[in-house]
């Protein structure tokens, strides 16, 4: 395949994003700068935004500015995308940005982020610009296309929204993806199963449940329910409010006043969350401003009880789910365990339970790593539409709609035209005429969910049938085709039938930016230009010259450096220099080989260093790695930063069904 | 919602220019994809109107055609093909939807047939009450009494045990008559598969006021099924 025909895959998660590849016939999860394969969700301001543009920064890096400058970093953004204004303050309650104050009902929110304001596919775009710009650095060319995931629950304005948030970003994306379809893709690549899965798939933010009929190759989902509004972070904030309202009560100081401390005391929470997984036990302890220390014991007993009403909030869809495919419990052959939020014992025991397992001598899959999963399916998606592949060709995935989608009829009842769980693409056509002579226009008021009544609905859309040619009332018949496409989208095309004119629609998006919007929002106009992109290799290859090269003359201090052999220092002295030389010239390619054999000579003397700094030694560090480490507290994970996990899953393999 | 559309005219392949019947997804001469066909459902699959399909054929042709129809397989096509295969899918999803299911699909061709007839899914808001079945008018007027006691004393937090097994009772006997009427559905598509025209007639008419009955019936057993739940 040509370079620049590779299509990438990419999870833009609540708290974590991937992008991921097809390497041959096995998918694959590029890794950053800082050679973690997970980017944090979490997009930073820099403290001087040169010549009016913004300057920010991505993931880990954004990440250690939370807790001293928490006004200027966002996380969590995709709570947002596609969420209208009361949605997103009643949101906000739990987090420490805020809106811009001259928002105004009926346009997308802003969020104040230092003194910019960005909308949420804006923040989006900037996460999705780093993967692309890891996955541009790793491949050495230019990556324009892309599959991107999203919950299969989420509705048309979050579905475009996240749209937008690529087109800024530079991508075309060539599909979106559901979420548990991807997971299902993932597991199901090197195998002629067939049999009826279900996706568990519960995230930082979102929840859902899709079930899937394997044959041939075919992927056919079956049914899919969800909620939205449902994951980790919202075990996160149960734990945290518990601790806010006790240090109040215990210790008379009201966290919520100092955002910063909120944000090292939710670190604090998802630690003890995290490592309630694997120990029986877990501690709260926490230094408060006075000095003062808030210590808590919180046994696992206690946490599950805590946890109960929200694990219990997923039960719901699942049966809806099963209703819907006219399947029972038992005809499930397998379960798939997605998101991070599934490592819980809790939650395996409830799907467990919901899908009868263990009376059947089943166990949920875990075999794939449940953060990576979703990247890994986006990139088998994304081998599929590219369409070169043989591992993928027998491939197709027949997804459904979420939500059904409906017309406001008289007395703002909801008219269904197109049915939830309906394989995708799917239309609908439907006539309508005017209710007084001469009328020229019909307004036509879209929405999505599955309540009777229009205002319980889900708000898409206003269409205006513009053009209509005067007539007597209840003559003209204007036809209106609806057709939600592969990417989950409605799409609405109009034509009056008498005349034969093709009606004018005029869309009013009740959520979401107009085009011309997205179109000023474009990150870096110049970002897929050739020569730009030479330019920024090089750049970046230099910028990781000198870091490393700072590095060393910092190490040479350690006291590690002084428990090397003479001739591994003659080594790391050779290749200093020759990155020294190389450095300066144009030759990206050829700086970051020198970059590369400096870190590797460094091994030894990173292994060393870390010995030197850190009980628990961590193995196969590197000299950089190390480095980045020790800059901080190494035996305390970043907010938000899933922690080291002991499973049986993390192996690369694939292993086969049970 | 439907065009019936005769297809006899032949047209030209957009891309070889050799003229095929209007009712073909892909040009039968260089293969490529055509614009959606003006043709039923039941023409997307190349089957005639018939009521007795055979699922698991049904289902192997949904399959077969997606694999070539299918948006995933045009993502870097040209943009009248990509807009095809978008419409294409769409007909082949709206077909496959309508003929798998054997009410949809019977009212499906009944209204081909040109019958005026209710649609049984679309929602609570389009059940048309002039079409209720003489023969259950009264049982259904008592039906609707118990059910609206019933959830009163639920409001109130009791239940009479004897209301609560009558329901139960009509539960099951609802459902019964649905089964019956389903059987009865079934025996009227063998008539009119295989019958004359005057038999088929005969059997449209037959089953337009079975679906109605059948859409009643269901309606009772869901008012039920909640009232109970």
């Amino acid at each position: 395949m040509a370079a620049e025909g590779r299509v990438v895959g990419i999870d833009l998660g609540t708290t974590n994003s991937l992008v991921a590849y097809m390497e041959g016939d096995k998918p694959v999860v590029i890794p950053g700068v800082d050679g973690s394969n997970l980017v944090p969700s979490v997009v930073a301001l820099d403290p001087m935004p040169k010549d009016g543009r913004p300057t920010v920064t991505v993931g880990n890096s954004a990440r250690r500015t939370l807790v001293e400058t928490p006004e200027r970093v966002i996380y969590s953004v995709k709570r947002l995308m596609g969420r209208g204004l009361e949605e997103v303050q009643s949101e906000l309650k739990f987090f420490p940005f805020r809106l811009a104050d001259d928002v105004e009902a009926g346009e997308v929110p802003r969020i104040q982020l230092g003194e910019m304001r960005f909308t949420p596919p804006e923040i989006s775009a900037y996460i999705l610009r780093q993967l692309k710009r890891n996955a541009e650095r790793f491949f050495g060319s230019p990556v324009t296309q892309a599959v991107i995931t999203v919950p299969a629950y989420f509705n048309d304005a979050q579905r475009q929204a996240t749209k937008d948030a690529g087109r800024m970003a530079g991508l075309e994306v060539l599909r979106l993806v559901n979420e548990p379809t991807a997971a299902a893709l993932a597991y199901g690549l090197d195998r002629n199963k067939e049999g009826l899965i279900a996706v568990y798939d519960l995230g930082g933010g979102t929840f859902d449940i899709s079930i899937l009929k394997l044959r041939d190759g075919i992927f056919e989902v079956q049914s899919t329910n969800g909620d939205t509004h449902l994951g980790g972070d919202d075990i996160d904030n149960l734990l945290l409010s518990i601790a806010l309202d006790e240090i109040h009560s215990e210790h008379g100081i009201d966290l919520r006043q100092h955002p910063g401390a909120v944000q090292a005391l939710r670190k604090s929470a998802i630690d003890a969350k995290i490592r309630l997984s694997s120990e029986p036990v877990a501690q709260f302890d926490f230094e408060l401003p006075n000095g003062d220390r808030y210590q808590r014991e919180i046994p696992r007993e206690v946490f599950e009880q805590l946890i109960e009403p929200v694990l219990n909030r997923t039960a719901g869809p699942c049966k809806q789910a099963l209703v819907d495919a006219g399947i029972t419990p038992e005809q499930i052959d397998e379960v798939v365990l997605v998101g991070g939020s599934t490592r819980i014992p809790a939650v395996r025991k409830l799907v467990e339970d919901l899908f009868h397992l263990t009376a059947r001598d089943k166990k949920p899959h875990i075999e794939l790593n449940p953060d990576e999963v979703v990247a890994l399916g986006a990139a088998v998606q994304a081998d599929i539409l590219a369409g070169a592949s043989a591992t993928t060709e027998e491939m197709l995935l027949l997804d459904v709609t979420p939500l059904s989608l409906g017309i406001e009829a008289l007395g703002g009842t909801v008219a269904k035209i197109i049915q939830r769980n309906s394989t995708i693409p799917a239309s609908a056509t439907e006539h309508f005429t005017t209710g007084v002579d001469g009328q020229t226009n019909v307004a036509i008021h879209v929405v999505q969910g599955e309540r009777e009544l229009a205002a319980d609905c889900r708000s898409l859309a206003r269409f205006d049938l513009k053009g209509i040619p005067p007539m007597t009332a209840g003559l003209p018949r204007i036809e209106v085709k609806f057709l939600i496409d592969a990417d989950g989208i409605l799409q609405v095309s109009a034509r009056e039938q008498r005349s034969g004119q093709q009606a004018q629609i005029e869309v009013k998006p009740t959520y979401g930016l107009t085009d011309e919007q997205v179109e000023t929002m474009i990150l870096d106009s110049f970002d897929n230009a050739e020569a730009d992109f030479a330019k920024r290799l090089l750049i970046e290859a230099r910028n990781e010259a000198d870091t490393i090269l700072t590095k060393i003359e910092q190490a040479r201090t350690n006291p590690a450096w002084a428990q090397l052999r003479g001739e591994e220092i003659s080594t790391i002295d050779a290749a200093r220099n020759h990155l020294a030389a190389v450095k300066s010239g144009e030759d990206a390619s050829a700086i970051r080989e020198a970059t590369i054999a400096l870190d590797k000579s460094t091994h030894r003397l990173a292994e060393l260093m870390m010995d030197a700094a850190v009980t628990s030694a961590i193995r196969g560090k590197t000299m950089e790695q190390a480095g980045e480490d020790l800059d901080e507290d190494v035996s305390a994970p970043h907010p938000m930063a899933p922690a080291e996990f002991k499973t049986d899953s993390d192996d690369d393999g694939m292993a086969l069904w049970t | 919602m439907l065009k019936v559309i005769d297809s006899a005219v032949p047209v030209p392949c957009w891309s070889c220019a050799v003229a095929h019947n209007e009712s073909i997804l892909f040009c039968p001469h260089c293969s490529k994809i055509q614009p959606p066909p003006g043709g039923d459902y039941f023409s997307v699959f190349s089957l005639v109107p018939k009521l007795d399909l055979d699922l698991g054929m049904l289902e192997h042709q949904f399959h077969k055609l997606s694999r070539k129809l299918h948006p995933d397989r045009f993502a870097r096509a040209s943009a009248n093909e990509k807009d095809w295969s978008l419409a294409d899918t769409a007909l082949l999803n709206d077909a496959y939807r309508t003929l798998r299911d054997p009410i949809r699909r019977t009212e499906y061709l009944l209204k081909l047939q040109g019958a005026e007839i209710g649609e049984e899914h679309a929602g609570k808001d389009r059940k048309d009450p002039s079409r209720v079945p003489a023969d259950l008018l009264e049982e259904a007027f008592d039906l609707n009494m118990q059910l609206e006691e019933m959830r009163m004393s639920k409001k109130m937090g009791d239940t009479d045990p004897q209301l609560q097994s009558d329901l139960e009772g009509a539960k099951k006997k609802y459902n019964d008559m649905l089964d019956g009427v389903d059987s009865d559905l079934r025996a009227q598509w063998q008539v009119w598969d295989n019958g004359d025209e005057p038999s088929r007639l005969e059997a449209q008419k037959k089953m337009v006021s079975l679906l109605d009955r059948r859409r009643y019936v269901n309606n009772l057993v869901r008012d039920v099924t909640e009232t109970l739940a």
